[in-house]
């Protein structure tokens, strides 16, 4: 019986995050167009969390292509198949890995700083004090934080994809000898704008989720060493299981 | 002149009155009245957990009471919604004990901070306030520096001149003594009492550091079993016979306020039953 009675009380705390989250991402998107008014501080945010996390992407986007057209390449040699190695690479990484692996990345470099240091920020009263300064800190830290990483998940999957493409292009065709004209041209006959528009769509989701997640975790964080800590680690946790649930529940929608 | 001060009659600024807050089984306070007058520095005192703190956020609107009322000026501050109570803190400036500087801003944008949020003044004119209260606390030439680069005292100033960039009718410090070194301390205590008088203001202070409000306070009140348990001018709280104003005042270590934490007996705890295990 205890058992169940655990398994019951930790689904009601889990739908009562789920609760609060939902009515956190209500107050942002309510905030959002005067947010957008003081473009300033988002484009720095865009800045922050994109200069942040490029570096990791653009490297991780490159091995990934890499390993993607040794792996494809040797699958379709099987079949007699090299020709449509840019096509199956360039598909992977449009629709799935490019905006699922920058999402992880995102979560594990950006997301983490972003809790981190809202957590900080409240924990040494800077949000206390804002407040007492008829700021509102939601509008003026949490908004311009979530927005920045809203728009910036787009920017670095498109980056990862393209740094992918060109890393399978460098195996593919350079290191195993595929042609490069049926490598691109097979690629560009057989990439459709709906594919382009799924993974487009995955990134903003994502985006959506992994800057929701750091900036509630760091807002609702205990305001000690400990409860920032925690708030970082369940950022990256959190953001891994939700990007990888909605991967899949989009893909099934889209099919 | 800002709102705080706009209907002032005879009506002390902050009113206080029959205030009740518990927090769990726990009563911070029970019944407490008190009055902080216009114009004056008044030092709220009280050992550690006597709710002084607690205090000073009900004043702020930061938590709620569970009875009473608490008026502000003319803001009855347990009712105020989001938006007035916004409104109102414009009007009060507040000293938190770390400084609470905003990390990723220098000095110079910390005190412009709120006059870039509420106003839209011209950046020569932001710049000649911000430069005008800085030199008053003495670190014009700190401007250009992040807090992380300023010790505790000189973070305390910059805290202090951003307080009071919006010329606020009410100053509010949450322990400005604490963890200062005896200049800072000095500079700290003689600021409090310049700001007051050059700015026209009322200055509540917090704290329980009695040898420095003495050279503070105009008028002191005492915190204890959830009350206002000792009020009047420093030296008469000093002369004081209460024995728990006593005890206080004089730091003695024993007295109504016991020095043992409540304890099973001594010799029970030592031998008893638990002893041999």
């Amino acid at each position: 019986m205890s058992v169940l009675r655990e398994l019951g009380e930790s689904f009601v705390s889990f739908l009562r995050i789920l609760g609060d989250m939902a009515l956190f991402l209500l107050r942002l998107v309510m905030y959002t167009p005067r947010g957008l008014l003081r473009f300033r501080l988002v484009v720095h945010q865009v800045h922050n969390t994109g200069a942040l996390s490029l570096v990791i992407i653009m490297i991780s986007g490159l091995f990934v292509g890499m390993v993607l057209a040794l792996q494809g390449f040797d699958l379709l040699a099987r079949f007699n198949s090299e020709d449509a190695l840019g096509t199956a690479a360039a598909l992977a990484l449009i629709k799935e890995l490019g905006p699922v692996v920058t999402a992880l990345l995102f979560a594990g470099r950006a997301g983490t700083a972003l809790a981190s240091e809202i957590g900080l920020m409240k924990a040494t009263e800077q949000l206390s004090a804002m407040e007492m300064m008829a700021v509102d800190p939601m509008r003026r830290v949490v908004l311009p934080r979530f927005l920045g990483g809203v728009i910036a998940m787009p920017l670095l999957v498109a980056i990862f994809t393209a740094i992918g493409i060109f890393g399978a292009w460098l195996v593919g065709v350079v290191m195993m000898g595929v042609d490069a004209g049926s490598f691109w041209s097979q690629m560009q006959a057989n990439v459709s704008g709906d594919e382009i528009f799924e993974g487009v769509f995955k990134s903003v989701v994502f985006g959506i989720a992994a800057s929701l997640i750091a900036v509630y975790e760091g807002y609702r964080a205990w305001p000690t060493a400990e409860g920032v800590g925690r708030a970082t680690t369940r950022t990256v946790v959190l953001t891994a299981v939700s990007v990888l649930i909605l991967d899949y529940m989009i893909t099934a929608a889209l099919l | 002149m800002g709102t705080l001060r706009a209907d002032r009659g005879d009506r002390p600024l902050v009113e206080i009155r029959g205030l009740g807050f518990r927090r769990g089984a726990v009563k911070v306070f029970d019944g407490l009245d008190l009055d902080i007058q216009h114009g004056r520095v008044t030092a709220i005192m009280g050992s550690s957990g006597a709710g002084k703190t607690t205090l000073l956020r009900m004043i702020t609107g930061q938590l709620r009471p569970d009875a009473g009322s608490v008026r502000v000026g003319p803001y009855d501050v347990a009712t105020l919604s989001v938006d007035r109570l916004y409104e109102m803190r414009r009007n009060i400036g507040m000293l938190f004990q770390n400084g609470a500087l905003l990390t990723d801003l220098d000095v110079f944008e910390n005190v412009a901070f709120p006059l870039r949020e509420h106003t839209r003044l011209p950046e020569r004119l932001i710049r000649h306030i911000v430069l005008t209260k800085l030199e008053a606390v003495g670190l014009r030439g700190a401007a250009r520096l992040l807090p992380q680069a300023l010790s505790g005292g000189m973070a305390r100033r910059v805290a202090l001149a951003r307080a009071v960039v919006m010329d606020p009718d009410l100053l509010i410090y949450d322990e400005p003594f604490v963890g200062l070194d005896p200049i800072s301390m000095g500079v700290v205590v003689r600021l409090i009492r310049r700001l007051n008088e050059a700015l026209g203001i009322t200055s509540i202070v917090i704290s329980h550091d009695i040898h420095e409000l003495r050279d503070v306070s105009d008028h002191s009140f005492l915190l204890g079993d959830g009350r206002v348990i000792g009020e009047g001018a420093h030296r008469e709280l000093m002369a004081s016979e209460a024995p728990l104003v006593r005890q206080f005042m004089h730091g003695e270590a024993d007295g109504p306020v016991a020095f043992h934490y409540p304890a099973p007996d001594y010799a029970d705890d030592l031998f008893g039953p638990e002893s041999r295990g």
